[in-house]
């Protein structure tokens, strides 16, 4: 009895370790953000990675999902009587949700692991160490410009993920499915605002952006210098993120949609 | 050196690609025309019961979007709801116009239809419209049907 | 605990060799200088400033001045071998690309690889990436260099052509080497000065001929490479033949 107590007390308590640790952490690699605006090459570098690498999974990922929309849409509309209401459905979903949430947990497990991979395997080959001692700070040349790569590509991959979706469900929707092109777009146009929608979108997808790059550089960062730690911060990346990207999502629907 | 002019042309084409998407999804997608919302004049109706009437809610003249719902509360003198209409700068009404909630198609949203009345003066800032027809409520309809079709069988 | 009243004294100019048995804290101690890490207690002065009672940016300062030889190698995987040696000189310098072309070719050119310019340190043998990682070691013309196992796992040419270069880039330039290793063989034939350290003390120190006739038992075992001394060849063990019986039962 009392070693579950005490097993769970100190899960407890290298939990909060963790998490303080993270924190300081980010307010680290935030001190060395500003610094990038002085080299945006070094930044520009991590795009391509985090960003152009990880397009055909949005692009193709996105017109999937679009496309599925446009068919369960369509179904269940079509008993009511408003299939004409498709576009709204599949534009709403998508914008509000699925892009940013979607978009989120493909990039935790395209983008987010190989940045804790590639920082954990600079750390076991004692890169960063190195770095540090040719009086170089991995955390402003290494960390910052990736973490800050992953919150300038988050927004704009979501909504890279959401256009095509919307254009998924089109060509489904009116193209297969004979669903009325001028009701398609202008029912959705009435009913898709740009503050309440595609706003908030966008602010969950820098939000995710935000949580799902610190927790790759993070984990990566303080991975067990070995390549089973690798391997394992790379599980884990995956894995939080997904949970964190999914938790925060409800906390700010909530906020934004409550009323 | 090469390598890297590719590399910065690829994230390039990456970043006009993410903001052609924002752009498709702000111009094609969604209402644009909420962006300028923020001019206008505003008005207010005084409605007995103003239903699910929203804030955004569109405001229309003969089916003509011309403004949106900007506000909606409660008149604790009168006991009935303030609804304070945005409408267009260039949107010209005669003072007289009255106010009706509709309802589009069976299951949609509320709106503000309005009805151009025959007066000299127009509608300006902080004007009331004084004539107002309350959202049609279902739960009443069906009452007052039923009732009518009781008091007929008890005329039998 | 893994130091225990250590004092070591390492001259200007000169190669100074830290030995002893792997465990013992050897990387830590370069670790220590380097001010990656910080002592439960006691000083490091290097240059006669305590290394870790400055600010950070003076500890950077300072370790622009060292250099540091890693026994990975430690070269960046994304960069091929010319500009893993200009890194130092562009992040540390505003010279011309021609200048530092210029540098980073001399440099190549100590350690006899200008030719590998263009390969990525993962087409590198062991040998070549420690040569390539030494030239990025003095890139900045540092006072020191701190040389973190530089012959383990090297084939006989490679570890020839390390020893070698240490030697040469000591006195060609001047610098103040730190050697930490346990082969005392190629350790000894280049050292000034050798401290052999075991158990977190100082047991034994002295030019390398003094050391490999040490009083002390324990060095001569170490210097000498005997299987058994005061090292046991058998890690503590019940009596062997009760072991076997007692398998019997």
């Amino acid at each position: 009895m009392t070693g579950g107590l005490a097993r769970l007390g100190r899960a407890a308590l290298s939990f909060f370790e963790r998490l303080g640790r993270g924190h300081l952490f980010l307010l680290q690699i935030l001190a060395g953000v500003p610094g990038l605006l002085l080299r945006p090459r070094l930044v520009i570098q991590q795009l391509y990675s985090v960003g152009v690498l990880s397009l055909v999974i949005i692009v193709v990922s996105g017109l999937f999902v679009g496309m599925v929309l446009g068919l369960q849409g369509y179904n269940t509309l079509a008993d009511f009587g408003a299939a004409e209401s498709l576009g709204v459905m599949v534009a709403l979903s998508l914008v509000r949700e699925l892009g940013p949430v979607v978009t989120a947990l493909l990039f935790g497990g395209r983008a987010g692991s190989a940045l804790t991979a590639e920082i954990g395997l600079m750390k076991a080959t004692e890169q960063l160490s190195g770095m540090e001692m040719m009086a170089v700070d991995p955390l402003r040349r290494v960390i910052a410009p990736r973490f800050a790569a992953g919150v300038i590509a988050m927004p704009l991959l979501a909504a890279i993920f959401s256009a095509i979706g919307v254009v998924g469900g089109y060509f489904v929707g009116v193209g297969l499915l004979g669903v009325d092109e001028g009701a398609f777009w202008s029912q959705m146009q009435a009913r898709v605002d740009l503050y309440d929608d595609v706003m908030n979108g966008v602010i969950k997808s820098v939000a995710f952006g935000f949580v799902a790059s610190w927790i790759a550089v993070y984990e990566g960062y303080d991975a067990v210098p070995t390549s089973e730690g690798v391997s394992r911060a790379t599980t884990r990346t995956v894995v939080h993120t997904a949970l964190a990207v999914l938790g925060l999502d409800f906390v700010l629907t909530a906020l934004m949609f409550g009323e | 050196m090469k390598q890297s002019t590719t590399t910065e042309i690829m994230v390039g084409v990456f970043v006009a690609l993410g903001f052609a998407a924002l752009f498709m999804l702000a111009m094609k997608v969604s209402n644009i025309s909420a962006l300028n919302d923020q001019d206008g004049y505003e008005v207010q109706v005084y409605f007995e019961n103003a239903g699910g009437l929203k804030v955004r809610s569109p405001v229309t003249v003969a089916g003509v979007r011309v403004g949106r719902v900007a506000a909606i509360g409660f008149d604790d003198q009168l006991f009935e709801a303030v609804v304070t209409l945005k409408l267009n700068p260039g949107v010209k009404l005669p003072a007289d116009s009255s106010a009706s909630i509709f309802t589009s198609g069976l299951l949609g949203e509320q709106y503000v239809a309005l009805e151009p009345g025959g007066a000299e003066t127009n509608l300006k800032e902080g004007d009331r419209i004084t004539l107002s027809q309350s959202a049609l409520i279902l739960e009443q309809v069906i009452g007052r049907v039923l009732f009518s079709k009781a008091s007929e069988g008890v005329s039998k | 605990m893994i130091f225990d009243g250590v004092d070591i004294d390492i001259p200007r100019g000169k190669i100074t060799a830290i030995m002893g048995p792997s465990g013992t804290g050897k990387t830590t101690l370069l670790r220590l200088i380097g001010g990656q890490l910080r002592p439960q207690a006691g000083r490091v002065l290097v240059d006669g400033q305590d290394v870790h009672a400055l600010r950070r940016r003076e500890l950077y300062d300072l370790r622009k001045r060292m250099g540091m030889l890693f026994q990975s190698g430690a070269l960046l995987t994304d960069i091929n071998v010319f500009d893993n040696v200009a890194f130092p000189l562009r992040e540390h310098t505003r010279l011309s690309e021609v200048m530092i072309r210029d540098l980073v070719l001399m440099k190549l050119e100590a350690v006899g690889l200008r030719g590998a310019r263009d390969m990525s340190p993962s087409e590198l043998s062991g040998g070549m990436a420690r040569r390539v990682a030494l030239a990025r070691a003095i890139a900045l013309d540092p006072m020191m260099i701190m040389y973190d196992e530089p012959f383990t796992g090297l084939d006989p040419i490679s570890k020839g052509a390390v020893v070698e270069l240490i030697h040469k880039i000591n006195e060609a330039l001047g610098v103040t080497s730190i050697i930490v290793s346990h082969d005392v063989q190629e350790t000894a034939s280049i050292s000034d000065y050798i401290y052999v350290l075991s158990g977190g003390k100082v047991v034994g120190q002295g030019a390398p001929q003094n050391l490999m006739n040490s009083d002390s038992e324990w060095v001569r075992q170490f210097m000498q490479g005997l299987p058994d001394g005061p090292v046991p060849f058998h890690y503590p063990a019940p009596d062997y033949a009760e072991d076997l019986l007692a398998g019997q039962g």
